[in-house]
């Protein structure tokens, strides 16, 4: 069945709040409030978060990967570097001394945390992206929207909550 | 006084930061000559040096550093205000510095580039700058990876590539209102490049809150290691003044210090030239302001301890390079930065200076040219009066070469501070907003409890 995107715009997180809430107890043939649904918002917005429910985030996995790695590199770079140039004199030094390799270790460790990060940020995301079929401006001033992806026989019962609850506007385009 | 008006509309807050982009006050364009005048004249100097050869600099022994390494310490230093802002105060919840936090990050990317600059020029023979690359070659040879030289360059390598990006992560959104506001043109190209597609939806807010807070994690032990392995440059030496346990935190109190005067200097230029009155407020720059003055105390603090560690300790070589500098050729520079930077900050002491703009931007000046000459007077005079009377040179002079191209690292810093404030948001859009949200909702509580009391 084909698929249809509706987009609601609202002035205040309480009635999009309220909205969403809606939408989630109606149980709507066609529509899944868990998999469906977007709220995009002008300011990170914890509210936004506590009505829409915990969603898990793994950019920390990226991070812990990236500086280990990044460590790990780090150190076996160095070292590998310093064995390669063991025929220079060390003065009963060892080869391959701890101390000053730490301290180039922790910078990759960092540098490997940061670069994997951003990587980590990116593909959780979703970024880049092109930009979604609705979209409007005015979510990047004070607005707050309500994105739906809804087969068409729910499109009715959908758009009548978004009206309801006095959308300030509501855009609809042919879908999937 | 108010940081920011709750009443304050967030279109407004967005016609405001945009309309900077495009119409600034008069003075931006002077600024922008006098940086492009001055970076002439730096660049003139590194020519005439690259041509000529490094003689034209007047280094030699025992001054083989001169000003060229004083002004790279200078302007590392100067990093640490965009890390202070973002990074500790982000982890501390201080959001009166949402307004002003991205300025001082691209303060933190456009002086590492500065530092940088100072390491090629000092260097002389710039075709050879790849010798110093850790890379495997034919002619089998290494960097040495104990030298804390070695250590300097990774750790900036880190520090500018992780600035970098922490500046443009967390510029994404605003990216994403300048790109939806800005009538087509390459402005708008460039905005829909870089904004990557953001449309501000809860998955997106979600990771981009733990990565901003992520990074912000990396960069504050990144900016500390920074400065304490400059420090290290000095203090694992065995020359007389510089092997201080202490020189580490002084370092890094210093470094603090420089970075929070200049961010009252271009906080006072930002606020005039880009009509930021409302969002750069003064109560905002009575904060910092604050912050600086007590950094000042930290710094006078661990320069008592450095002298008296140094008088103390009976090491009549350090104690000889002490004496040297309050009393030798160097002693009204060494003076100069004693006053500069311990004495001219009491003036925030005094609540009736601490939102006088004209005092605070003359303070700010002189405060970081207290900076410099701390930094100046960490390497002259123990390079002038080290461990051998026979290398001791007490009347060597920078020549004007060196003078130039400090003279140009100040134009170059401020026509890309200057360039980037002009072409990419320097407020905060959504952290404003954020600002001003969760201050109504305070206010709106505040009103409702004292409602019920009555």
């Amino acid at each position: 069945m084909s698929k249809r995107n509706l987009l609601a715009l609202y002035g205040n997180f309480e009635e999009a709040e309220l909205v969403v809430k809606e939408l989630r107890a109606a149980s709507i043939s066609g529509f899944n409030a868990g998999d469906d649904m977007v709220v995009k918002s002008p300011i990170e917005h914890p509210e936004v978060e506590e009505f829409l429910g915990d969603k898990p985030v793994y950019v920390q996995w990226f991070t812990l990967v990236g500086a280990v790695m990044g460590g790990l590199l780090g150190f076996f770079l160095i070292s590998g570097g310093q064995a390669n140039f063991y025929m220079q004199l060390k003065g009963g030094k060892p080869i391959v001394p701890f101390p000053p390799n730490f301290i180039l270790t922790y910078e990759m460790f960092i540098l490997g945390g940061v670069f994997i990060t951003i990587l980590g940020f990116l593909v959780c995301a979703g970024l880049p992206a092109k930009r979604s079929s609705l979209y409007s401006r005015k979510v990047s001033e004070d607005n707050i929207a309500i994105l739906v992806e809804v087969e068409e026989a729910a499109v009715s019962a959908i758009r009548a909550i978004f009206v309801k609850h006095k959308a300030l506007e509501i855009q609809e385009e042919a879908g999937k | 006084m108010k940081d920011i008006r709750e009443d304050i509309a967030w279109v407004k807050i967005n016609q405001d930061v945009m309309k900077s982009l495009e119409n600034p006050r008069k003075l931006y364009w002077v600024i922008l000559f006098c940086a492009i005048c001055a970076f002439g004249v730096g660049v003139s100097c590194e020519i005439y040096q690259y041509r000529t050869g490094m003689g034209v600099a007047n280094l030699n022994n025992p001054q083989v550093w001169g000003l060229y390494i004083a002004t790279f310490i200078f302007w590392i230093g100067m990093s640490h205000s965009g890390t202070l802002l973002s990074a500790i105060l982000h982890l501390m919840h201080a959001d009166w510095r949402k307004p002003i936090y991205r300025f001082a990050e691209a303060m933190t990317t456009f002086s590492l580039m500065t530092a940088g600059l100072f390491v090629l020029v000092h260097i002389g023979r710039l075709w050879q700058f790849y010798y110093s690359l850790p890379y495997p070659n034919e002619r089998g040879i290494w960097p040495n990876f104990q030298s804390p030289l070695l250590w300097d360059a990774m750790a900036i390598f880190t520090y500018l590539s992780s600035s970098i990006l922490f500046l443009f992560v967390g510029m994404i959104p605003d990216l994403a209102i300048a790109r939806d506001n800005m009538a087509d043109g390459w402005r708008r190209k460039l905005y829909t490049l870089l904004a990557l597609g953001w449309e501000g939806t809860d998955r997106q807010w979600r990771n981009f809150r733990v990565t901003y807070l992520t990074i912000a994690c990396f960069l504050i032990p990144l900016a500390v290691s920074v400065h304490s392995i400059v420090a290290s440059d000095f203090a694992m030496s065995q020359a007389p003044g510089w092997h201080v346990t202490s020189f580490p935190p002084y370092f890094v109190a210093g470094a603090l210090y420089s970075g929070c005067a200049a961010i009252i200097t271009l906080f006072i230029i930002l606020r005039y030239t880009f009509r930021f009155e409302e969002y750069m407020t003064k109560s905002i720059l009575k904060k910092i302001v604050r912050l600086t003055f007590a950094i000042a105390m930290v710094w006078t603090y661990l320069n008592a301890v450095e002298f008296a560690a140094v008088w103390y300790s009976h090491d009549e070589a350090s104690k000889a390079v002490l004496i040297q500098k309050a009393t030798g050729t160097y002693a009204p520079f060494w003076w100069g930065m004693i006053f500069c930077g311990s004495v001219v900050p009491l003036v925030f002491a005094f609540e009736r200076f601490q939102t006088n703009i004209p005092v605070l931007f003359a303070t700010s000046l002189l405060l970081n040219l207290g900076m410099w000459l701390e930094r100046w007077m960490i390497i002259a005079p123990t390079f002038s009066h080290g461990l051998y009377p026979w290398t001791w040179d007490h009347d060597q002079w920078p020549s004007m070469v060196q003078w130039g191209m400090v003279f140009g690292s100040f134009g170059w810093f401020t026509l890309l501070f200057m360039i980037f404030c002009k072409v990419f948001p320097s407020v905060s859009m959504y952290e404003v907003k954020e600002m001003v949200y969760h201050r109504t909702l305070h206010l709106k509580k505040s009103e409702a409890a004292e409602q019920g009391a009555h």
